[in-house]
């Protein structure tokens, strides 16, 4: 295959990922746009093997695509909807790691560039493996924080904001010397090693000290440079096909992240520097004195409430997931709407541990995602809910988001489910959420607190419901 | 410990102290009940009933009282009526009387029983606090009182509260308007809307408003300032001018309304005269008015306490002061459940051993005499229902003008932006630039498909997109054929990896996919 055709498939490659994005913004079309990522990926691969470029070693491409294969549908049939942001977070980390060495195997392959030119190739690969090495280190850690396999809790060294910037000034210093060495004609892989060593560090940092309600934030954000590491490669590699998906993906996980922190009322820049929740300092004193008490309700009143109802609105947390209740749930709202019930569902933006988390939770236990709605469409709808149900949420139905302009979430948008007749918040105990901020909402005269593990109670309502 | 609830003398009480549902509670508290012969007879329990659910039924009044702990009663101690003696000299030492007590209003019945050394709780002295709702007696009746309220205003009005567009004609709805939205007013309020009323409401502390909105009625505002909020949630006495601005705008009402329900009270003071002659004589044939302070004195000025009159000019004045005992099943269970709530928290043990605990808020405030002691008034509560009015919000903030952007603060990161593309350019190769331009357009139309995507596709958006991004495999893919085994054995790893990445990225996006369905 010349050249010109290689050329003709990347375009054609670059239209269907376009496609592949715009189609998975609406649900009509998400399916469709699926394909066409996948169509795309197979012309970009077929015309690469066939191009001029690839001369020998084929049966390693063979050998390696169908190991990787393997291994990537085997783990994509068995995850769990609960794990998926851990499974999205260690694919980031894949593409990271595979920058770096594409980076690497290009700068030992040598380029035959002279003068600028190749101050501007250094450059590239330079860049290519710094953000590759952050997405990689980056991933690995925010996997580990989802998957509990560390503490979610932000770790706050001291002077972590001096720290960063003095690993960014080093890393800058050292791709300096990088370049410099090319002139001179000095070893190079010195400085390109103490700089991959650096963003390692840097992106293990940076995802450490970033609290666990921000989790949605991050993986965006991995999202996104990965998606710039691509490109970074791209230009290294003098390839458009890379570069323009590299930027498609780097601007959309980019724009995702700004979507996230806009629903939590959070700036992007705090996001990534770190720390919420102990930053702030004021953690409102006013609410630590005695708010009242709640009021506990046992299954057989939880299930005459939701029988007596007209309009039901369900809005699921990172405790639905933990508990795997989402079947459950589905039965419930089955059972309900059967009874002529109007059962709705209200998603925060920032329920749960990645963006969608809940949606693609619901839409596992097939719950009909017309009934599912975002924030936005629902918040208004409260004041003629009759029995609002709460499952393991907490920050995302806090009224002091409101109310106290003290409080660490205050601005956040908040469902405002209290302004329903009746709230039921299923609870495992009064605990705070990730925030660490106490909840009114527990205390007002019309919320019911149903404590217990959100699977074990609902199965005792779906009983008594049928 | 034994319970013994007597029958209610009151001439009219038809409401009894406990009812078979209750009394399986109080067992397991260890008590053991005695229910007087006919005791609830006027609110439904029949005798049989309180039997079945373990209660023991004692004809003999005397011997009920005699032979109890503890008298659960509805209303404070009189005259027994049959037996020809006060009701209070039925009590001997060492028993506990709970019931409405009202010891502001009877300071003679509270010396009384203060020399039969034993021990009075009041239930209308409960706090409010939140911790102690659940035995607040008297917003349970007054929440009954309310809505008593809209059934007793549309048993005496001529027309629908809903309106109607029929065959025979067209029905205008009812205009109710609640003078004071405290729990009766809110009960009177979701009543009379959900008949189908329009419903205004009026209160002098400005804090309720959202209440009287969430229960569906217009909340009418005095163009005036003062907050009425009291001590402990109630209101409190106005100033002459909010009084004045108050009146006519009730004169005006009166005018348009067809129901007024009055609810206005202000604690240990007779009820403020609200609905004068003249806004009465101003009112529609047919209107009706009811006064649910008739007791205190009344919010009318014509009301009759106790009692149903008709003015001049056909509106219709109630002044029931018994509407809670008017639905006495309800009224009954209600208030059973209060003295259930706070019979339990006087047993800590569960053990049928009441305990009177002084440091207990709750306890403390109904506590009237202990040991013949007089208790009465409590310290104030610390805590309000409702918070009172933070001190600090009257202080005139200092409010920042938040500083405007001036132009130049705009536009810099444009101009830096420039600058360093330009200084970028001044150097790069032609082969730079060309890719250059190719990613800044990529960044933007990623931008622009991204924008509009649905937050329920969030997950599977960025699965796909982390597929989408290992397009780095053609990376790998071209430096494979290097002679040098090393590096083609590094391009080889890159390649499996991100093949994980594809295939993997992909098949979850589609499990995920096929998942979402309407």
């Amino acid at each position: 295959m010349s050249a010109e055709l290689v050329t003709v498939s990347y375009i054609g490659a670059i239209i269907l990922f376009i496609l592949t994005l715009g189609g998975l913004s609406h649900q009509e079309t998400a399916r469709k746009g699926n394909l066409y990522g996948m169509i795309g990926m197979t012309m970009a691969v077929l015309a690469t093997i066939f191009g001029p470029q690839v001369t020998s070693n084929t049966h390693l491409i063979v050998i390696a695509m169908l190991v990787g294969g393997s291994v990537g549908i085997t783990l994509a049939k068995k995850v769990e909807m609960t794990q998926m942001p851990e499974l999205v977070a260690i694919l980031h980390s894949l593409v990271g790691i595979a920058a770096v060495l594409v980076g690497y195997v290009n700068f030992m392959g040598g380029s035959g560039l002279t003068g600028i030119e190749k101050s501007i190739h250094e450059v590239e690969i330079y860049v290519g493996v710094l953000i590759g090495a952050i997405t990689f280190s980056g991933s690995v850690i925010a996997f580990c924080k989802l998957s509990g396999k560390i503490s979610g809790s932000p770790l706050m060294l001291p002077a972590r904001h001096w720290l960063n910037l003095g690993l960014l000034i080093s890393s800058i210093y050292f791709g300096y010397d990088f370049v410099h060495q090319g002139h001179v004609g000095g070893d190079q892989m010195i400085p390109l090693m103490i700089m991959t060593g650096i963003a390692l560090l840097f992106g293990i940092h940076m995802v450490m000290a970033i609290g666990g309600a921000d989790m949605p934030v991050v993986v965006s954000m991995l999202n996104s440079y990965s998606g710039w590491a691509a490109s970074a490669t791209g230009f290294m590699l003098s390839n458009d096909l890379l570069i323009v998906v590299g930027a498609l993906v780097g601007s959309s996980g980019a724009i995702l992240s700004f979507i996230m922190c806009r629903a939590m009322n959070r700036n992007f820049i705090s996001v990534i520097a770190g720390g919420f929740g102990t930053g702030t300092g004021a953690v409102a004193t006013g609410t630590v004195e005695d708010q009242g008490e709640v009021v506990s309700i046992e299954t057989h009143e939880v299930a005459s409430l939701l029988e007596n109802a007209k309009e039901i609105m369900i809005i699921p947390g990172y405790g639905m997931a933990v508990a795997q209740a989402q079947h459950t749930v589905n039965e419930i709202t089955k059972t309900l709407r059967d009874k002529k019930i109007n059962v709705r569902f209200g998603i925060h933006p920032v329920a749960g541990r990645m963006p969608g988390h809940m949606n693609v939770l619901l839409a596992e236990a097939k719950v009909p995602y017309d009934i599912v709605f975002e924030m936005d469409e629902i918040n208004d709808d409260f004041p003629t809910t009759d029995v609002s149900i709460i499952i393991g949420a907490n920050d995302i139905v806090n009224p002091s988001a409101q109310d106290d302009p003290n409080s660490p979430i205050a601005g956040m948008p908040v469902l405002e489910c209290w302004k329903g007749t009746t709230t039921i918040v299923l609870k495992r105990s009064m605990a705070t959420g990730y925030a660490g901020v106490q909840n009114p909402l527990f205390f007002k005269e019309n919320t019911r607190m149903y404590f217990g593990d959100a699977k074990e109670t609902l199965d005792a309502v779906l009983k008594e419901l049928q | 410990m034994k319970i013994g609830v007597p029958n209610e003398v009151h001439t009219g009480e038809k409401r009894v102290a406990t009812t078979p549902e209750v009394i399986k509670f109080l067992q397991k508290l260890g008590y053991t009940i005695a229910v007087e012969s006919g005791a609830g007879a006027k609110a439904n329990f029949s005798d049989e009933s309180y039997r079945q659910s373990g209660a023991e039924i004692i004809n003999n009044t005397k011997s009920l009282w005699e032979s109890s702990n503890i008298i659960l009663k509805v209303r404070a101690p009189e005259l027994h009526p049959d037996l020809n003696i006060d009701e209070s000299d039925l009590l001997k030492e060492g028993q506990t009387l709970i019931s409405f007590i009202w010891p502001a209003q009877n300071e003679s019945l509270i010396q009384k029983l203060a020399e039969k050394n034993i021990n009075v709780l009041a239930m209308d002295s409960i706090p409010r606090i939140s911790r102690a709702q659940k035995m607040d007696a008297l917003s349970s009746m007054a929440n009954i009182a309310g809505y008593r309220a809209v059934v007793e205003a549309s048993y005496h009005f001529g027309r629908f509260f809903t309106g109607q567009i029929t065959a025979a004609g067209k029905v205008p709805p009812a205009k109710v308007l609640v003078i004071g939205a405290g729990v009766a007013g809110l009960a009177a309020i979701a009543a009379a809307n959900s008949l189908g009323a329009i419903v205004r409401s009026f209160d002098t502390r400005p804090e309720v408003k959202e209440q009287v909105e969430s229960m569906g009625a217009n909340f009418l505002l005095l163009d005036f300032e003062e907050d009425g909020s009291g001590a402990g949630g109630y209101a409190k006495t106005m100033s002459d001018e909010f009084i004045a601005a108050e009146m006519s705008l009730f004169a005006e009402q009166a005018k348009d309304v067809d129901i007024i329900i009055t609810t206005a009270l202000i604690p240990g003071k007779p009820a403020p005269k609200l609905i004068t002659k003249d806004m009465v004589s101003s009112m529609k044939d047919g209107s009706v008015i009811v006064d649910l302070a008739a007791e205190q004195g009344g919010n009318c000025e014509l009301t009759l306490p106790h009692d149903v009159n008709v003015t001049d000019n056909g509106v219709t004045i109630i002044g029931y002061s018994d509407l809670p005992s008017r639905l006495p099943t309800q009224s009954s269970q209600l208030y059973g459940t209060n003295l259930r709530h706070l019979l339990t928290d006087m047993t800590p043990e569960k053990d049928g051993q009441m305990i009177i605990d002084m440091e207990d808020e709750a306890i403390r405030g109904a506590t009237v005499i202990k040991e013949g002691q007089i208790t009465w008034p409590p310290p104030p509560p610390k805590l309000s229902a409702t918070p009172a009015v933070k001190q600090a919000e009257s202080v005139p903030v200092v409010t920042e003008e938040p500083k405007k952007p001036t132009l130049l603060r705009q536009s810099l990161p444009l101009i830096i932006g420039g600058l360093i593309l330009y200084a970028l350019g001044s150097v790069a190769p032609s082969s730079f630039m060309t890719h250059f331009t190719v990613f800044v357009l990529s960044c933007f139309i990623g931008y622009m498909v991204i924008w509009n995507v649905t937050a329920s596709l969030h997950t599977p958006l960025m699965s796909v997109t982390n597929a989408v991004s290992s397009i780095i495999i053609i990376g790998a893919l071209v430096q494979i054929s290097s002679s040098d085994t090393l590096l083609a054995g590094l391009a080889a790893f890159g390649i499996l990896i991100t093949s994980i990445n594809i295939a993997g990225g992909f098949a979850v996006t589609k499990r995920m996919l096929d998942m979402f369905r309407r």
